[in-house]
Order: structure tokens, then C-alpha cells, then sequence
């Protein structure tokens, strides 16, 4: 196991969500609801020293794995992070995210006449390379830009 | 079941746009009958639009409908905080259909998802317009005697006119060459152009506005330049007279040319234009009626086999 990873505690089962932008660890506690889940033992370690990324930020979350369109959600705010399945102290799986073909709930329309920010609904989002389209009003948003709803 | 509803013209088939064009040849031979009798139509205007109501309600009325709706949304509830779910499901129980026009992009496909009720889309912000594309492509079709191959000219605000991005949509299915003339500042925009390379549709672009470009055109489009379209109202003075048709620009016109518009008008053409015989917009105002007595009974599942042999009609 590398040295950074050492840094936060070894958990024995669980999610180890790696590669995580600094800027960008609050959103993927956000998505992943982890700051609700009140049972299980997480562990954070923020502003990291890492060689390619300069900062970076890493997530343990004891006991807890998630299913593929859960963890597919993080590729649209942290497209490059590095998931590994943990059994006994062992990594068991390892995982990239992949972008969905849709997305629901988790960006905003940034059209402000858009219904769906004017109305109690869920938002959609078609994915087409790079860009979302929304699916009620159908502008379409730069993934890298977007916000989260 | 399919949602039977109206809100987009980005996904009707060839074929569709053929079936509700024979549709509306049969409610134009004979637009007064009783088809509709004991149907209630309602119309909800969230946002006023005088034209497109009285069309609307005009067609309702022709095919013997019952009408009710609102026009000013200060005399409904949604200015008490309601929202548009809670009015659609409450018209939704009064009403066969629901003919709706609303400031917000998006909300007649919301309402479509909310009820059975079929919604008609009449016109959702910068959205979408289908009705007039509907209709627009109806009286193309009336004047050329086909929708195949024609050269179809879109002149003035291309930038923010959702018709004429509506047009092109339509007009995807039948080989068109598309001429864009417009100032630098409403050009059309990207997303459109790359929507014609993607779909094989010819286009051209001019700035120029005179009678030798337009001598090719089968359908010349004309849209209104506001000025407050433009941030910089210098560019809007130069070019504000430029898109103007007139009389002695029709000199070179091709014989079988139409001018159409998808009013109102404020200068754009030229009163001396309407006693031209290219002049052809308040006959597709007139067709709008057509149109529309069309999609209503389509989204009621009135098929183009009862309208054909329809026993209401009223000689
Ligand atoms: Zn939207």
C-alpha cells in the first residue's frame, strides 16, 4: 500500500475512493450522501501529497459499497478518482468511474427559464460526450462547469 | 401507451408531419363540423398571446368544442404561489385537452408527464412552437405542391426566432436548401448550422438583402429585427432598414415564390408587398386555423380516416 494512502487509517471492508480533487472532496461527500450516513466509520484525508496531482484527497468509508450508478454519479464532478473494493484489509476490486448516458438529480440547469428550475422537479440530463443537454429544455451545458443540484 | 401529446416538433417523422398535413387539407375543404361536440378544450395562457389563443379557440369552436382557460396568469393562482403541477392536474379533470402556453422552456413536456390529459405545446419561451411550425409547413406545402427539395429563404432575426429554427428541424425530412440573410449580430446560431451539416440540409449564409439573392427562393421567411435584441444599438440603426422587403425586390422573383410571416408585422415588409401575388401572409395565418383543428383531434386520437368520413360536417 502506498505511503499516502497510509496516512489515513486502513479500514478492514469497505469503499476506499482515491484521486479525489481537493476542491472537489465536499461534492463527492455530497453525492455519495456519506455526511448522512451515521453508522459506519469514514475516514477523509484532505490536501494530500500526491505526484501527479499535486493536492489531492481520499475517502474511506467502512462497511459501505456502493452500487455502479451511485459511484458513476462522482465521473461528473471527479471524472479521474480511483475506487478499490476493500475485504479484509485487501483490495479486492478496483474500479474507475464511467460518465452515465443520463443523469437524474445531480446537476442544475443553468438556464434560469428553464421549468425545472421553477417547478418542485427532477432534474435530467442526456449526456453527450462533454456536454449535458437537459432534457426539458434541451440547452446544453459544459460537464466541466456544471453545478450540482 | 405513447403520450399522445404535442409539445415538440423535433421528433415527428416524415410521415407524421405528411399525416397531419393530409389532416388539415380535409379541415381546410371543410373546416366547419361537430366533431369535437361535448369535448371541452381548455386553453391556458400563462403568458398572453392574443394570436395564437383566438387561433386556438377558433379552431376549437369550428369543430363544435367547448372552450374555457385563462389568458392573464394575475387571474389565475399561479400568482398566489401555485404551481403549474397543481393547475394541470385541476384543468386535467375538467378537460379533454390542454392547448398551453407558458413564459418557462420546458413546461408543456412537464405537463404532458403529469396527466393523460393530452397537452398541446403552444409555445414554451424560446422554446418550441409547434403549432406554427404545423402550420408553416402547411402552407409550403399548399403553395409549392410539395416539400421536397424547395429553396427556402429565412430572412431577419435568426439568432433568437424559434420559428425558423422550428422550420429547420421540420424541414430536415424533405432535402431542403436553407439561405440564411441576416445581420452579423442575429446570425444563426452555431448549434443550428451544426444541426444542418448532421442532417444533409444545403445552406447558405448572406448579409446582402437584395433581388438578385432572393431570385432563387421558393419561400421567402421573413421575421422581425428588434432592437432590443441588439447590445450594441448603433449596429441595430445600420442594419435596421437593410431587412426590410419591398416591392421593387420582388423583380426578379421566381413565379411560384411565397413570401410568408409569422406575424405581426411592424415594418419588415413593405405595405406595398401584400398586393403582390408572392404575398402569402395572412392566407398562413388563415391556415393556422386548419392546423390546429388538426392536432387538436390528433391528440384526441381522432384519426385521418374519421376526419375523412366525418358525418358532423356542416355544409
Ligand atoms: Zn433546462
Amino acid at each position: 500500500m502506498k505511503r499516502e494512502q497510509l496516512m489515513v487509517a486502513a479500514i478492514e471492508n469497505g469503499t476506499v475512493i482515491d484521486h479525489i480533487p481537493s476542491d472537489r472532496l465536499f461534492e463527492v461527500i455530497r453525492l455519495l450522501h456519506i455526511d448522512e450516513c451515521h453508522h459506519d466509520t469514514v475516514f477523509i484525508g484532505y490536501n494530500l501529497r500526491s505526484g501527479a496531482m499535486g493536492k489531492k484527497s481520499i475517502i474511506k468509508i467502512a462497511n459501505r459499497f456502493f452500487s455502479e450508478a451511485e459511484l458513476n454519479q462522482l465521473s461528473v464532478v471527479a471524472p479521474n478518482v480511483t475506487l478499490s473494493l476493500i475485504k479484509d484489509y485487501e483490495v479486492r476490486e478496483k474500479r474507475c468511474v464511467r460518465l452515465p448516458k443520463e443523469l437524474r438529480d445531480i446537476i442544475r440547469c443553468n438556464n434560469p427559464k428553464c421549468i425545472c428550475n421553477n417547478e418542485p422537479i427532477q432534474t435530467r440530463f442526456v449526456i453527450i460526450g462533454k456536454v449535458g443537454k437537459c432534457y426539458y429544455c434541451e440547452k446544453e451545458q459544459d460537464l466541466t462547469m456544471v453545478k450540482l443540484v | 401507451m405513447e403520450n399522445p401529446s404535442l409539445v415538440s416538433i423535433a421528433h415527428l417523422s416524415r410521415e407524421k408531419i405528411l399525416y397531419l398535413m393530409e389532416m388539415a387539407r380535409d379541415f381546410e375543404l371543410r373546416p366547419n363540423r361537430k366533431i369535437l361536440d361535448g369535448r371541452i378544450v381548455a386553453t391556458l395562457f400563462f403568458e398572453p398571446s392574443t394570436r395564437t389563443r383566438l387561433s386556438f379557440e377558433t379552431a376549437a369552436h369550428r369543430l363544435g368544442a367547448s372552450v374555457i382557460g385563462f389568458t392573464d396568469p394575475k387571474v389565475t393562482s399561479s400568482t398566489k404561489g401555485e404551481t403549474l403541477k397543481d393547475t394541470i392536474m385541476m384543468v386535467s379533470n375538467y378537460s379533454d385537452v390542454i392547448v398551453m402556453r407558458h413564459y418557462l422552456e420546458g413546461a408543456a413536456l412537464y405537463a404532458s408527464e403529469l396527466t393523460n390529459t393530452p397537452v398541446v405545446n403552444a409555445g414554451d419561451g424560446a422554446h418550441q412552437h409547434p403549432s406554427q411550425t404545423i402550420l408553416d409547413l402547411y402552407t409550403i406545402l399548399q403553395t409549392q405542391g410539395t416539400l421536397d427539395n424547395l429553396n427556402i429563404y429565412l430572412v431577419g432575426d435568426l439568432k433568437y426566432g424559434r420559428t425558423v429554427h422550428s422550420l429547420i428541424m421540420a424541414m430536415r425530412h424533405f432535402h431542403p436548401t436553407f439561405h440564411f440573410i441576416s445581420p452579423k449580430e442575429l446570425a444563426m446560431p452555431e448549434e443550428y448550422k451544426q444541426y444542418c451539416r448532421e442532417h444533409d440540409i444545403n445552406f447558405v449564409e448572406h448579409e446582402d438583402f437584395n433581388e438578385e439573392i432572393i431570385s432563387g427562393a421558393d419561400i421567402l421567411y421573413m421575421t422581425r429585427v428588434q432592437r432590443e435584441r441588439f447590445s450594441d444599438l448603433m449596429e441595430y440603426e445600420r442594419v435596421k432598414d437593410i431587412y426590410v422587403l419591398r416591392k421593387e425586390m420582388l423583380s426578379m422573383a421566381k413565379d411560384n415564390l411565397r413570401i410568408l410571416h409569422p406575424l405581426p408585422r411592424v415594418n419588415e415588409i413593405a405595405q406595398d408587398v401584400d398586393d403582390t401575388p408572392y404575398a402569402y401572409y395572412f392566407e398562413q395565418a388563415q391556415n393556422g386555423i386548419y392546423a390546429r383543428e388538426a392536432i387538436i383531434c390528433d391528440v384526441l386520437g381522432i384519426t385521418l380516416e374519421e376526419v375523412r368520413n366525418d358525418s358532423t360536417i356542416i355544409q
